[in-house]
This record gives C-alpha cells, sequence and structure tokens, in this order.
C-alpha cells in the first residue's frame, strides 16, 4: 500500500478551479518531483495536502496509510507525519526558533501520547540535529525567521523536518531564492533525512534541484493535472527541452536556470 | 473563515467577576462640599487635607471633561455615584485576624493570598478594596529596612509632614478634571518612603478591587524614593461583572528624588464589560513621575481589562542624566477602547527616554496610542526613542498612533518608528502546520509581540501577564 494515495483530487479558490483531478501515489521510502510551469497548481497541491484553509476540496480523496487525511485539521495533519515545508517561511517575531519547535514537536508528542521532551533533553536533540543544515546555536535563539536570509530560512525548514522527524514531507519549491551553495547544504539536509519509512514530495521549477536530491518518480503537472509521469530522465529531457516541449507555455521555461527572485 | 475563528478565540469569560458578599458602609450617591468634609471627618484627616480636598472641589467645579481623546462614552453622572464605600470592619490593624474572612477569600480567589505564609515570596502586598486599604503584608520586615509601606489613610496619620511635602507635587490638584476630582474625593491608596541610599528588599504590590456597586474608586498612589534608593512596584486591578459602568480615576506620583530608581508595573484587568460593550469599568487616571538628577523612571502597564482606558502615565525628566522608560501592553477587545501613552516632558541635560508601545486589537476594540514627546530648551542632549507597534486580529477592529513631538533644543535626537501589523493567516498556518492549535498559536504570536514589554515586568508578573493575555484571547474551551 502506498504512503500517500492522492485520488482524482479536484480543488479550488473562490470560484476558480485549480486542481483538476490529481492521481498520485508515493511508496514509503519513495521521493517524488513534482515539475511543472507556473501557475501549474503544484504549490496548491501542497498547500491542500497540508490543509490551508484558502482552498476548497471538491472532489476525490487523500488517503495517508490508507487513513482519510483531508477531513482533519492541518494540526492533526501535522500529528499524523505531514510536514511543509514552505516556499516562503513565515516570520513570527518575539517568538524563539527553540520555543516555536518544542512547543510544535510537544503538541504532536501529546496527540500521540507520548510524553513531552523537557527544555534539557529537546536542547540536545536539537542540537545534533542542527548539525545536517549546519544551523549554528546563536541562531536558533532568534526569533523564529525573522531577519533570517533566504538561505536560513530554507535551511531551517529543513532543520524543523529533522526535528519533527515526519512520515510525509512536501517540499514546496525549497530551491527558490537559494545560491548554489545553499542549495547543496539544504540538499544535503534532505538527503540526510531519507528513509525507507519516509516518503517526500519535492515540488520545484526547475530540475537543477533534482541533480542533488535524486528522484524516484517525475511528474509534469500543468493545467491543474499530472500530464506526464517517468523516472528520473523525464526531468532530464525537461531540461533540454523545456517546458514548451510538452507543449506548456511559461514565460520563464528556462528550466536550468536557477534563482528565482527572492520575496 | 480566520476572521471568524479569530473572533471566536477573543470571545472569553472574565474569570475576576465575581461578587464578594460584604457588608460595607456605603455614602449615599452625590458630590458636594459636605460629601466631602463627611468623607474626611470619617478618615479623621488633619485641617490640610480638607482644605486640600475643597480647593480640588472648588477647581474641578469650573473644569469640563476632556473630549480630545478617541473613545466615546455616555455621559458620566457624577452625582449618581456614591464616592465613599468601605467593608465594614474595624480600620486597619497589624493583624489580618481582623479582616473580614470574605474579603481574605476574595483576594485568595484572584489569587493573591494576604495571609503571610503561603505568599509569593519576596512581595509586600497592600489590599485595597473599593475606598480602603485592607490589609498591608510583610510591614516589619520593611520597617526594619527603614521603608515605609502603608495605605493613604495610614500615612495621614502616621507621617503627615510627607505627605503634606509631596501630595501634589507631581500632579496637582488642578492638573485635570480627572486627577482634581480624584483630589476632592480621593479615598484610599498605598504611601511608600525609601529612605536615602536604600534598595527596597522586596517588590512592593497593591491590589485593588471594587466590589460595591454604583461606586467609584478614587485611589491615590504617592511614591517617593530618596536620593540613591530603589524600588519596584507593582500594581494588579480586578473588579466584579456587572451591567453598570463604574468609574475609576486614580492619580499616582512617583517623586525619583537624585540617584533614585522606581520601577512601576501594572498589570491592569478591571471587567472590561461583555460582548455588547454593557458594563465595564471607565478607566481614567493620571500617572506621573518627577525624576531629579540621574533618577530613573520606568513604567510598565499591561491593560487587558476596563471598558475604557484613559492613560498616560509621564516622566518629568527634571534632572540632568536623568531617565524615563515607558513600555506598554494594551488590549482591547469586544467594544472596548483604550486611549492611551506616555508624555516624556525633557527639561534636564542628557535626558533620555525610551518609549516602547504594543497595542493589540480584536473584535470590534478600538486601541490608540497617544504620546508626547518634549524637549524643552534646557534640555541640552536629549535623547528620546519610540516604538509603536500594533497587532489586528480581525478585521473589525482599529489601531491608531498619535505621537506629538515638540523639540525647542536643536541638540536633541528623537526617534520614531510605527508598525501596524496583522495576525496573518500565513502565520497561524504556519504554526498549525507544525501541530500547534490554533489557540495556542495565536496566543503564542502575541506573546511573541509583547516580549520587549514582558521582558520588562519582574518575574511573578510577567507570568501572570501572558496568563492573562492567554485567557484574554481564549475560546470557550475549558
Amino acid at each position: 500500500m502506498a504512503l500517500l494515495s492522492v485520488r482524482n483530487l479536484h480543488a479550488r479558490v473562490g470560484d476558480k478551479d485549480i486542481l483538476k483531478g490529481i492521481d498520485l501515489e508515493v511508496g514509503a521510502g519513495e521521493v517524488h518531483a513534482i515539475m511543472g510551469p507556473n501557475g501549474s497548481g503544484k504549490s496548491t497541491l501542497a498547500s491542500v495536502l497540508a490543509g490551508r484553509d484558502a482552498y476548497e476540496v471538491t472532489q476525490g480523496e487523500v488517503l495517508l496509510d490508507g487513513k482519510p487525511l483531508l477531513e482533519l485539521a492541518p494540526e492533526a495533519r501535522a500529528a499524523e507525519g505531514v510536514f511543509l515545508a514552505f516556499q516562503y517561511p513565515v516570520e513570527i517575531p518575539g517568538v524563539g526558533n527553540l520555543h516555536f519547535l518544542r512547543t510544535a514537536l510537544n503538541a504532536q508528542r501529546r496527540v500521540k501520547g507520548l510524553e513531552e521532551l523537557d527544555a534539557m533533553d529537546f536542547l540536545q536533540m536539537a542540537k545534533e540535529k542542527s548539525k545536517l543544515v549546519q544551523l549554528d546555536a546563536a541562531f536558533m535563539n532568534r526569533s523564529v525567521n525573522e531577519g533570517f536570509s533566504g538561505g536560513e530560512k530554507k535551511r531551517n525548514e529543513i532543520f524543523q523536518m529533522a526535528v519533527l522527524e515526519p512520515r510525509l514531507a512536501i517540499l514546496d519549491e525549497t530551491d527558490s531564492g537559494l545560491d548554489i551553495d545553499a542549495l547543496r547544504t539544504v540538499a544535503g539536509g534532505v538527503n540526510g533525512l531519507r528513509s525507507p519509512q519516509r516518503s517526500m514530495v519535492v515540488i520545484t521549477h526547475y530540475q537543477r534541484l533534482l541533480d542533488y536530491i535524486v528522484p524516484d518518480k517525475v511528474h509534469v503537472m500543468a493545467g491543474g493535472r499530472i500530464i506526464r509521469s517517468g523516472g528520473r530522465e523525464l526531468a532530464l529531457e525537461l531540461e533540454e527541452k523545456g517546458y514548451g516541449w510538452l507543449g506548456l507555455q511559461d514565460g520563464k521555461a528556462a528550466a536550468t536556470k536557477g534563482g528565482e527572485a527572492r520575496r | 473563515m480566520t476572521t471568524d475563528t479569530l473572533q471566536e478565540l477573543t470571545r472569553r469569560p472574565y474569570a475576576a467577576g465575581f461578587v464578594s458578599a460584604v457588608e460595607a458602609d456605603t455614602f449615599p450617591p452625590g458630590l458636594n462640599e459636605d460629601v466631602i468634609r463627611a468623607l474626611s471627618e470619617k478618615k479623621g484627616e488633619p485641617p490640610f487635607l480638607l482644605e486640600w480636598r475643597l480647593k480640588s472641589y472648588r477647581h474641578w467645579l469650573t473644569l469640563r471633561e476632556p473630549t480630545w481623546q478617541a473613545v466615546t462614552y455616555k455621559p458620566i453622572d457624577y452625582q449618581a455615584i456614591s464616592y465613599y464605600s468601605a467593608p465594614r470592619f474595624k480600620p486597619k490593624k497589624d493583624s489580618l485576624d481582623e479582616v473580614d474572612p470574605e474579603i481574605l477569600r476574595t483576594y485568595e480567589k484572584l489569587g493573591i493570598p494576604l495571609v503571610e505564609q503561603q505568599r509569593l515570596q519576596n512581595v509586600a502586598v497592600d489590599a485595597v478594596f473599593d475606598s480602603v486599604s485592607v490589609a498591608t503584608t510583610f510591614k516589619d520586615k520593611l520597617a526594619k529596612a527603614g521603608v515605609i509601606f502603608c495605605s493613604f489613610s495610614e500615612a495621614v496619620r502616621e507621617h503627615p509632614e510627607l505627605l503634606r511635602k509631596y501630595l501634589g507635587s507631581v500632579v496637582p490638584h488642578s492638573d485635570n478634571f480627572f486627577a482634581a476630582l480624584n483630589s476632592a474625593v480621593f479615598s484610599d491608596g498605598s504611601f511608600v518612603y525609601i529612605p536615602k541610599g536604600v534598595r527596597c528588599p522586596m517588590e512592593l504590590s497593591t491590589y485593588f478591587r471594587i466590589n460595591a456597586a454604583e461606586t467609584g474608586q478614587f485611589e491615590r498612589t504617592l511614591i517617593v524614593a530618596d536620593e540613591g534608593s530603589y524600588v519596584s512596584y507593582l500594581e494588579g486591578c480586578t473588579a466584579p461583572q456587572r451591567d453598570t459602568n463604574q468609574l475609576h480615576a486614580a492619580v499616582v506620583e512617583l517623586v525619583a528624588l537624585k540617584g533614585a530608581t522606581i520601577k512601576y508595573s501594572t498589570v491592569q484587568n478591571w471587567y472590561p464589560g461583555d460582548a455588547e460593550g454593557k458594563g465595564g469599568i471607565y478607566n481614567f487616571v493620571t500617572k506621573r513621575g518627577i525624576a531629579h538628577e540621574r533618577a530613573k523612571i520606568s513604567w510598565t502597564q499591561v491593560e487587558t481589562g476596563s471598558a475604557i482606558t484613559w492613560k498616560y502615565p509621564s516622566v518629568i525628566l527634571k534632572g540632568d542624566d536623568s531617565v524615563g522608560e515607558f513600555y506598554s501592553v494594551a488590549l482591547t477587545n469586544n467594544l472596548q477602547q483604550a486611549d492611551t501613552g506616555t508624555k516624556m516632558v525633557h527639561l534636564g541635560k542628557n535626558t533620555r527616554s525610551t518609549i516602547v508601545s504594543k497595542g493589540i486589537s480584536a473584535g470590534r476594540g478600538q486601541n490608540t496610542y497617544r504620546g508626547l514627546v518634549k524637549v524643552l530648551k534646557s534640555a541640552e542632549n536629549a535623547r528620546n526613542y519610540t516604538q509603536c507597534d500594533s497587532l489586528l486580529l480581525g478585521d473589525k477592529c482599529g489601531a491608531h498612533t498619535v505621537p506629538y513631538i515638540e523639540v525647542k533644543n536643536a541638540s536633541a535626537q528623537v526617534e520614531h518608528e510605527a508598525s501596524t501589523s496583522k495576525i496573518g493567516e500565513d502565520q497561524l498556518f504556519y504554526c498549525r502546520q507544525r501541530g500547534i492549535s490554533q489557540e495556542d498559536a495565536v496566543s503564542m504570536i502575541v506573546n511573541g509581540f509583547c516580549r520587549q514589554v514582558f521582558k520588562e515586568l519582574p518575574m511573578e508578573f510577567a507570568v501572570e501577564a501572558q496568563k492573562l493575555l492567554g485567557v484574554s484571547l481564549e475560546g470557550s474551551v475549558g
């Protein structure tokens, strides 16, 4: 049984349909990449899976380990093991990074009936995990994402993922806004978290990221549907020929060029 | 959707809203010179004080209620208020045994046990119930350090010379409408004197409770820190839940002599009225301190209660190198209105002031920061830094910032920063995606927003303030 099953998923914002029937099966331990031009619905898929209010699911279902996911609140999905690495990580002034993360971890542990981690145990664990993405201690005590550079924000997302140990990690354009060194660090962190129990959905506009996080499967989205699926070679072919190859329009189709403008 | 949820989250029960069954000695409503004479006599005051009260009253009659503030309310009928209500028992004694057990229970329910053995360590409490002070704890220990901490009435009897010297020296009887009214009819309050060079060995605290209905509370606090001394003073307030509005018009005067430091912290949780704006305390308060050479006065306030808050704790930086600080969190929910801020008046050379104001508006609450920074000609090299941040929860509330800056000396440096933000869906979703419930997320974000101010509060109070904000924003969940 697949860890994640998305079946005929339709979703919209207001009266605009964005997802128009997505089918996706991700097995345990697999890494799937979802590529596609701007406006194809990639980020919407990530938001719908994580439970963002703004989107209304009109049809279809999503199962995590065979259990329906869509009826759960976002925090309940998180406790079930869904993690979204945000494209634009949010700043929360005055709330310490570690305090935030410990609150989150303990909230999830409570749901699972586990004992909460005390500050000392948590700190030790967090220090260990922070090495994965080379975050130093001073950085961890700053307010959540406040004044972080683009690269720091993305490293912080992966650090959070390492601490929360999700079963399903969705990485939404984690490569956007990163220079090549930061990209390597982040990808290294992600690779360190690959495991037979954990599945990942890596959403990206550019194939560049997939040089570092090598996927088991690649899907191309357009117009709210998956129009093509294949192996690693599909991404390479896309890089070579551009989205135009699949008959797609994309203003920024230079599939090899990194570095979208930082927000 | 998010807006609705926020509205729900900001609906809260008022935990301190109970009424205590205490027999009280209450004046019939109404105000005239006879009432003031009766009040003064009841308290056994010396003639100078009665004269001062009458002078204030006569001046008050010539004043009109201010209208410049951004709050609206039905006219207050000053003849419909009772100007004195006291629990019926003998005037305060040194032993808590003589305090009505019902009153002790009231304070215990509020989390302020007056029985010393059970109390928080190292905080001496003066409890004011309606118009009178009912108990002051730790008096012996304080007396050893030479610190005077007692009710205002007791100070009138025991230390008339100090009182006469400093009463009205910072907030004159003619200062403003509400201060003049207070000067005429104030019933009790706290008095503190810290002798030269003494660091007060514990936090001092006054807890104000309005219990009786149709009663105004007019207390007066006077703190004198003699040269080189230090004191940290805390003030807390609650009132029962009632349908009618009650007036609270207090005056606080601080005198920090050469090299002295006064740190004054308030957690104000008067009954704010219900969700439709019925009932609640009208809080019209005048607070001001005067800082002499190298003295420092620091105001920290967390204002979560009251239907109306009208309050501008200020510092007159009279002496050279004196320092004034104002740290404020004001939360308005439902139909609460707050018009609050500070005045920093720079007279001395090298005087410095810092203002950090955090306004949080929820429901249909309206929150105004109003502040004045005034640098006079004599204030060579004065510095001010002002930061005003507003946080909006939902789309039916308002935040306003009205800074006044008057500079008459070109060497001054005055900085003002302001920001307004909304608890965004983005922030909430980010927290929830990590597993944090919506309610905890709101509370975490709001507490983060206030952190700069909370860190100025003494430990016990910071915890209370955080809890209070949590409760203030909690839904009806258990």
